[in-house]
């Protein structure tokens, strides 16, 4: 083997100016990233940010145009097979097969990543247990719901035991339940087995929750790089929404604790240091309200504050009280 | 080693996939049974090439006519496992293209290989009398065949992004290949330009070597025919490998 072993690295994946330039538009721009081994590392970034582009390009899917990465010490573009090998991959697009059983797309995926003989059947019902299809195993897949379907493909992403796994909007469309479900396989896989999972997600809650690192990802670009907990701290304070008919926002930004004021249709949000105990004073200078929403930074307002943009973009109308109400019921 | 295990778990999908779906079975056999009894057979019923009852004569080459079509229609296969995104799974698994190729060939072949095995039952009640040894023989021409074909069509499928477009394409190649093959007509006494294109058609070889084996006439000594199969086999089977290392 050209390269030499993979025990000791520090890091599992290590980017150098990775870049996918398509005719007129760079869906990955430069990326130089190092992910830790055994960390949990998150893309974020809106729809067509380039997240997917960069996974694909890290699963040795599309080629780079420029730049290249080292994957458990394997360089993508010399030795794809031996990338291929030690990475799983759960796609955003489910890819298991719907007119076989679960059980028989994890034994085809066995047999393709060489799990031996011996261990095949052991490793099978762990997956399925862990995922909780044991009962639906010899079901063909096309009778499963969305939800099953992900966690089959989770499942299979696991089985042949890889030092990364990638995961695209692991999470998307599934209903809350099954959310929390896949983000327990995914920590217990962190911690017990001490596997890096690179991850993408335009859910904020995901990335708050899950990641070590996130990785802000805007046009290409990557904005910004920190835990999550060091990001919402960038933000400097709480946010407060008022909503009112007349807004005058000049009046808001002589108070000493609100560092920032935005004015939207209808309303007006503040980032305030101890929104709690300056509350009064900005109600005092705000007369006539009808409605006060009162939350700590999210990564939205990370997001919000580096690229001046909103991550939902998908959602249209991302006013900031509909996204508070959607928070609250997410939660 | 663990590439023919991979090999073995591509084509073990196919066929899971062929047995699960008899309806591919069964439109497929359909055809060539209209095209030997009512075809054959209405104009059998006044009509004997080279002292052959038409239906008899027809034949070896309603045998060739229906291979090609399931072979190379297996090709739209490749098209809608790359459409539902189930490819993707084999494209990013630890497998050598060629691997893939050969697994999705051996697939096809086995779908029609199936189905020779009932069109060649089918000869008793034409009443075409097989011994043994030409049963494997002409198993062995269609497989042959099938081989070259099903590479043809996973070559075409391999370029296509939607199965309507595959169709298109591989219907202005199938009907063409089966129609100057000399299926239907013998390759005696044709007009230059009709035996030059016949010549061109590689199915022309397959349909006259089953003529050899089952009827016992043929335009050609049954080693060329021989030849120029494996020829064809060999050369799509390669130009396929190539497709499928080019494939996304």
């Amino acid at each position: 083997m050209a390269s030499e072993p993979t025990l000791e690295l520090e890091n599992a994946i290590e980017t150098f100016d990775l870049t996918k330039q398509y005719k007129d538009l760079t869906a990955v721009d430069h990326i130089n990233v190092k992910i830790k081994q055994g960390e949990i590392f998150g893309l974020l970034g809106p729809n067509g940010a380039g997240k997917t582009t960069a996974i694909s390009m890290l699963c040795t899917i599309l080629k780079p145009t420029e730049g290249t990465a080292i994957v458990n010490g394997y360089d993508l573009l010399k030795e794809p097979h031996n990338v291929r090998k030690s990475i799983g991959i759960v796609f955003q697009e489910p890819s298991v097969d719907d007119i076989l059983t679960g059980r028989e797309n994890l034994r085809l995926h066995a047999m393709w990543y060489g799990v031996p003989r011996e261990m095949r059947v052991k490793r099978i019902d762990e997956v399925l247990k862990l995922v909780g299809l044991e009962s639906r195993q010899h079901s063909l897949v096309k009778t499963y719901s969305g939800g099953m379907r992900r966690r089959l493909e989770l499942a299979r992403g696991l089985l042949h035991l890889p030092k990364v796994l990638f995961l695209d909007e692991p999470t998307l469309g599934l209903d809350p339940q099954t959310r929390e479900h896949i983000w327990e396989y995914i920590e217990d896989m962190s911690k017990e087995r001490h596997m890096t999972i690179v991850m993408t997600t335009h859910y904020m809650e995901e990335a708050d929750k899950l990641c070590d690192r996130i990785a802000i990802i805007d046009e290409g670009k990557i904005v910004v790089m920190d835990s999550p907990g060091n990001l919402k701290e960038t933000v400097g304070g709480d946010i407060v929404c008022l909503k009112m008919e007349t807004v005058d926002a000049e009046r808001f930004r002589k108070i000493s604790s609100v560092s920032k004021v935005e004015v939207q249709e209808g309303y007006i949000a503040l980032t305030v240091k101890n929104a709690g105990q300056n509350l009064k004073e900005i109600l005092d200078v705000a007369g006539k309200i009808e409605n006060v929403e009162i939350r700590s930074a999210s990564l939205n307002d990370v997001f919000l504050n580096y690229t001046g943009k909103e991550i939902r973009a998908e959602t249209g109308e991302g006013g900031i009280f509909e996204r508070a109400m959607r928070e609250r019921t997410s939660r | 080693m663990s590439q023919a295990e991979a090999i073995y778990a591509l084509w073990l999908r196919e066929f899971k996939v062929f047995t699960r779906e008899r309806s591919r079975v069964v439109t497929s056999i359909i055809n060539p049974i209209l095209w030997i009894f009512v075809f054959g057979g209405g104009l059998g019923s006044s009509v004997s090439i080279q002292g052959v009852n038409y239906q008899v004569f027809i034949y070896p080459g309603i045998l060739a006519m229906s291979i090609l079509f399931t072979s190379v229609f297996y090709g739209v296969y490749i098209v809608w496992d790359r459409k539902i995104d189930i490819l993707k799974e084999v494209l990013v698994a630890p497998l050598s293209r060629t691997s893939i190729f050969v697994g999705k060939v051996l697939g096809g072949c086995t779908d029609s290989i199936f189905q020779a095995f009932i069109m060649l039952f089918i000869s008793f009640a034409v009443g075409v009398h097989l011994s043994l040894s030409a049963f494997l023989l002409a198993l062995l021409i269609l497989f042959l065949l099938a081989m070259s074909l099903v590479s043809t069509g996973l070559i075409i499928g391999s370029l296509m992004e939607s199965p309507e477009g595959f169709n298109m394409i591989v219907s202005f190649l199938v009907f063409p290949l089966f129609f100057f093959s000399g299926a239907l007509f013998p390759l005696e006494n044709l007009p230059l330009w009709l035996s030059i294109i016949a010549y061109i058609d590689p199915v022309t070889y397959g349909v006259d070597a089953l003529r050899t084996v089952v009827l016992g006439v043929s335009r050609f000594p049954f080693y060329v025919d021989l030849t120029i199969l494996i020829l064809f086999a060999v050369a799509m089977f390669t130009v396929g490998t190539k497709a499928f290392e080019r494939m996304k």
